[in-house]
């Protein structure tokens, strides 16, 4: 047992940290996501990693530092659907009968997955050409159209893989909470070194001290959590997969939130602004709440296995 | 990142598993709380127990009666010990968790070899006589005096919240060597022997109605200079030491004791919020032992635990205190028994906040050693 970070889990880190930190700054990151982003990423191989011999543990990893960069895209459906569907893939499950569907990032999708019990779904963009764009989505970075009925599409996939996608899309999804949670933690503690109130740099009042402390302690449970069960999904013996992603989901979901909340805490009214990249990570944090699972149905999940 | 134990200790595992079924069902129920010598007697006897059995300390080296296995030995042994409702550290708790492993890394060979075995044989019950009247969260603010005075420092002062301060046969003793510098600066780590002439040990009442602390006055005590761990004015250093186990190890078997808790709570749970609430805790408590995973993979690599002991206290003392909440809130008005074992253990839980540094405390150490923060003041000088 070593749950370190192997000497080329480092090197895989840094390098993705070290592109992101290069290639995805917030002035571009604020364009949104473009064919450009999607062939660098490709590149990188970010959707084709385990295709490439490497495991949801690498995976993981990568998605942090994707997270960090609060990079925008159809990212975790593109790395699923990496050998099934060409492109650029954006996704969601198939929302009850009746109900409208939500679809994010559909100009710039190729083909849109849908995930239901029995399987995986591939949906043309073409057929749902008519669909309604949100004029102001929630997150600026995260495109929506809106669709009152989605076609069901061909069948690609069987009920295994649709199990598959979930479990993955939750540990690349809770990955790139903490990975966001992290960030949060590093741009409010600058913030609070360089803001100075009383004569003094915030940071050193233990009010916002504290704050910061409960966010770096966030991040790093959680952390724990989602490389427990990223190592889970790769070698499922080592723990009860299930309750070990419904923990890890509950964690990161958390991390990311109330991290991002309480940067914008730290940064006071600036945080408040658009200006300020904070709104883009609660954003996106409420955005990814929603994905693959919300909290309530990972909650009652564990506690089904309790 | 590998979460699987390895084959040795999967061996250990199932050996140890073997040994608690044979050991466990022959040992005589636990005393009550309030008796404190059958308590004393008990612990120290399963203690021995484990000591025969080869079962004590797990990490600790061979040549003072320990192990030396792995640290990830060291969690098995957790995991298993706790899984069989093995008995509690209890009294050894001083001795096995922080005094022992601050010995072994800083006591001279005279220490280790008079300590250790008697520790790990529960021959010795320890206890922490670190905590002062004036110097409760400012622990380098402390006042009890030691002068020299040729082989002995003739020790005076007061200590408060010293765990096992009335059944302890030697304590941990923070004592304030030099005046004259900066606080941190001026303090020795000694080794007392709590039957000296001049130390008086009055327990305290706590919310349990129990005694697990006391108040320990010392007038003129002469402690023998040998006892002095590490050199002198030193002894913040060797403290932080001793603080890292307390803060780092310690609590770690509390820690799966309390997600053995929240399991079998789960079938008593029925309102679907609270249900939600317990899967929160468990997913935070299988949390807080994988990262404990990450800190002893770490400790291997770096020899120490580091930063993450705070970040592990900090969390488990927050997880704890609403897995006690719930507890109370499914339990209703059987609550009012406090001799349900879960009851009492929501009564005794409310000291982890406070305990080893409180939850502020942490907070603080965390924002500035992890984040790099400034002080909110500059360090006083000795009060």
């Amino acid at each position: 047992m070593n749950f370190d970070l192997s000497e080329d889990q480092l090197a895989l880190r840094d390098g993705i940290r070290a592109l992101c930190r290069g290639r995805f700054t917030s002035e571009r990151i604020r364009k949104g996501f473009d064919q450009a982003m999607h062939e660098e990423l490709e590149s990188t191989g970010v959707f084709s990693l385990r295709a490439d011999g490497f495991g949801w543990a690498e995976a993981a990893i990568t998605f942090e530092e994707l997270g960090r960069a609060v990079v925008p895209g159809p990212l975790v459906w593109t790395h699923l659907a990496h050998g099934v569907a060409d492109g650029t893939i954006s996704g969601l499950a198939r929302p009850e009968p009746g109900a409208a569907a939500f679809i994010e990032h559909l100009v710039t999708a190729d083909v849109i997955a849908v995930l239901d019990d029995d399987g995986v779904s591939l949906v043309p963009t073409d057929a749902i050409r008519e669909a309604a764009a949100l004029d102001w989505p929630l997150d600026p970075l995260t495109p929506v159209h809106r669709v009152e009925a989605l076609p069901a599409g061909e069948r690609v996939a069987g009920a295994d893989v649709a199990a598959m996608w979930r479990r993955g899309g939750g540990v690349l999804t809770a990955a790139f909470q903490i990975g966001m949670a992290q960030a949060c933690t590093d741009a409010a503690t600058e913030y609070a070194l360089a803001r100075r109130q009383f004569d003094r740099p915030i940071g050193s009042f233990q009010a916002v001290k504290h704050l910061l402390a409960d966010m770096v302690v966030r991040a790093e449970v959680a952390r724990a959590a989602v490389h427990a069960a990223a190592v889970t999904l790769d070698d499922p013996g080592v723990c009860d997969l299930d309750r070990v992603l419904a923990g890890a989901r509950l964690l990161a979901a958390e991390a990311a939130l109330k991290n991002a909340k309480s940067s914008m805490q730290v940064h006071g009214g600036m945080g408040f602004t658009w200006e300020s990249d904070v709104h883009l990570f609660l954003k996106r944090a409420w955005v990814l709440n929603t994905a693959f699972g919300s909290a309530n149905e990972h909650a009652d999940a564990l506690a089904a296995r309790l | 990142m590998d979460l699987r134990y390895s084959e040795t200790d999967e061996a250990f595992r199932a050996e140890l598993r073997a040994w608690l079924a044979r050991a466990l069902p022959d040992l005589p129920s636990p005393p009550a709380r309030d008796d404190w010598p059958a308590r004393v007697r008990f612990d120290t006897n399963w203690q021995r127990f484990l000591y025969d059995a080869g079962y004590a300390g797990i990490s600790w080296p061979k040549e003072y009666g320990g192990r030396d296995a792995s640290p990830s030995e060291q969690l098995v042994f957790l995991e298993e010990t706790t899984r069989a409702r093995a008995p509690y550290v209890g009294v050894n708790f001083v001795g096995t968790l922080h005094c022992g492993p601050t010995l072994i890394a800083e006591g001279s060979d005279a220490q280790k070899t008079a300590h250790l075995p008697k520790i790990l044989k529960g021959e010795e019950v320890w206890c922490q006589c670190f905590s002062e009247p004036d110097a409760g969260s400012d622990l380098a603010g402390l006042r009890t005096r030691a002068e020299r005075d040729g082989d002995h420092y003739v020790v005076t002062g007061q200590k408060v919240w010293c765990s096992f301060g009335h059944i302890g046969d030697f304590g941990e003793l923070l004592v304030r060597t030099d005046p004259d510098v900066p606080k941190h600066r001026g303090i020795t780590w000694l080794i007392l022997p709590m039957d000296l002439p001049g130390i008086d040990v009055r327990p305290i009442e706590t919310v349990l109605g129990s005694s697990e602390f006391c108040e320990v006055f010392l007038d003129e005590v002469r402690v023998p200079v040998e006892n002095r761990v590490g050199d002198e004015n030193d002894g913040w250093r060797v403290t932080n030491v001793t603080l890292s186990f307390e803060r780092g190890t310690a609590f770690v078997s509390e820690m799966v004791d309390a997600l053995r808790m929240a399991e079998e709570l789960a079938p008593d749970v029925h309102d679907p919020t609270e249900r939600r609430e317990l899967a929160h805790v468990v997913a935070e408590l299988d949390a807080l032992w994988a990262l404990t995973k990450r800190n002893v993979s770490q400790a291997a690599r770096d020899g120490s635990p580091g930063q993450g002991a705070f970040m592990l206290k900090l969390a488990y003392s927050e997880a704890r205190d609403r897995l006690g909440e719930l507890c109370m809130r499914v339990l209703d008005r059987a609550a009012f028994d406090v001799h349900d074992e879960r009851v009492e253990e929501r009564l005794r839980t409310l000291s982890i906040p406070i305990a080893a540094g409180t939850s502020q405390i942490q907070r603080n150490i965390i924002g500035e050693r992890v984040l790099g923060l400034p002080k909110e003041q500059p360090w006083a000088k000795v009060p």
